[in-house]
């Protein structure tokens, strides 16, 4: 039996030849991007020290650089910049407010053991 | 991109019932809702990884000074190239997905495959990458390390064994590195019992957060040549449309964001 209650966006989801070709042109500029910075990420990481520059810095440099990898993949490779804007952010937002929470907490839990490890020599 | 998500739909019309508001169908939404969850297991394990790194942050080993070995190259002193490498191979792989991703919104069913067996390929290689660096961890350097009688790990300062650096990076001479050296056990390589690279955390988080996510590589491989071989039988072209690729890909992409966040956490940071 055919269903009537459902639609099948699948069927929609073609492209023409054209689009397909600029597609694959943004495709490669990902690409191009994505390998670029993996580059920087591990020539900084060998070369910091040597270099002089302050952990802080590098360590900002370095998520900068990740959330700047995450953000092409998860926007264009996996499409989400093309979904519409409420499934966006229904996947994005209770995500970031969840994991965000959590990175706080822990980190300043974890930073604050460290304190007392010195004060008390523990190992 | 063309497709039901680009048209301009009112708002009232969207959300009257009787279709999806979020304009997709049930599989890719399902699909987003397992990779959210997924990515929360994930963001905890690298939120403990962070807590740990922060606790001992003292004693907790530099990657850069561990992961410095390259296949085939003997004693060579390459920092993290080779985890470089496997993040490039993993990259590659992400790209020729979307590239079959494309290819099947065109409904070309010949570079699907194309694409498809290359993304198997690149899997496959990234796997056999993945199994050659456990190996090289578990078995650990030649010189090894010293485990002291309070259960810190020390390294050698020299190749004659005489002196040790200690976890927090002192460094001591001859003579007061005897006595520690008589009272300490030597250790090789790493297991979730010793740990010859520092503190044995250090060696379990490794285990567990490249070995969960590699488990994820596997079952991607396995999905994406489920699917490759349902491309090939046709299935796709008689639906009318290559959303099975488009699914797949999207795990196959958070695979490949996972590994960006757990090449920085554990490997750079």
């Amino acid at each position: 039996m055919e269903r009537d209650d459902i639609i099948e966006y699948s069927l929609d989801a073609h492209h023409s030849e054209e689009e397909g070709k600029a597609l694959r042109k943004k495709i490669v500029f990902v690409t191009i991007l994505l390998a670029t910075v993996t580059a920087i990420e591990v020539l900084l990481g060998v070369w910091w020290s040597s270099l002089h520059l302050p952990w802080t810095m590098v360590k900002l440099g370095f998520i900068g650089m990740t959330l700047l990898k995450a953000g092409y993949i998860v926007l264009v490779f996996m499409h989400l910049g093309d979904e519409r804007k409420s499934l966006k952010w229904a996947i994005l937002g209770p995500y970031m407010l969840f994991i965000s929470y959590l990175i706080f907490i822990c980190l300043t839990e974890a930073m604050k053991l460290y304190d007392l490890r010195h004060l008390f020599g523990w190992l | 991109m063309s497709g039901e998500a680009s048209k301009t739909i009112p708002t009232s019309e969207l959300w009257a019932g009787g279709r999806s508001p979020f304009s997709v169908s049930y599989g890719k939404m399902y699909m987003w809702f397992f990779l959210i969850s997924d990515a929360l297991t994930f963001g905890g394990l690298l939120t403990s990884l962070g807590f740990y790194k922060h606790k001992y942050a003292d004693i907790w080993p530099a990657s850069e000074k561990v992961f410095v070995h390259f296949p085939f190259c003997g004693e060579t002193h390459l920092p993290l190239l080779y985890v470089a490498l496997m993040t490039f191979i993993l990259i590659v792989s992400s790209v020729t997905m979307v590239l079959a991703v494309e290819a099947g919104h065109r409904m070309n069913r010949s570079k699907v495959i194309f694409w498809l067996g290359l993304t198997v390929v690149g899997g496959f290689f990234f796997l056999f990458s993945q199994v050659w660096e456990w190996s090289h961890y578990i078995h650990g350097s030649e010189l090894g390390a010293l485990q002291l009688s309070d259960g810190q790990i020390a390294h050698w300062a020299d190749e004659g064994k005489h002196a040790i650096i200690l976890a927090n990076g002192t460094a001591l001479g001859a003579q007061e590195s005897a006595p520690l050296i008589a009272n300490a056990a030597e250790v090789f390589g790493a297991n979730l019992h010793v740990n010859e690279y520092g503190t044995q955390l250090y060696a379990n988080f490794f285990f567990f957060v490249t070995g969960f996510h590699g488990f994820h590589v596997f079952s991607g491989v396995v999905i994406n040549l489920i699917i490759l071989i349902m491309v090939i039988k046709g299935v796709c072209q008689k639906r009318g449309h290559y959303e099975l690729v488009e699914k797949t890909g999207l795990y196959w992409h958070f695979v490949d964001l996972v590994w960006v966040f757990v090449f920085t956490f554990y490997y750079l940071l």
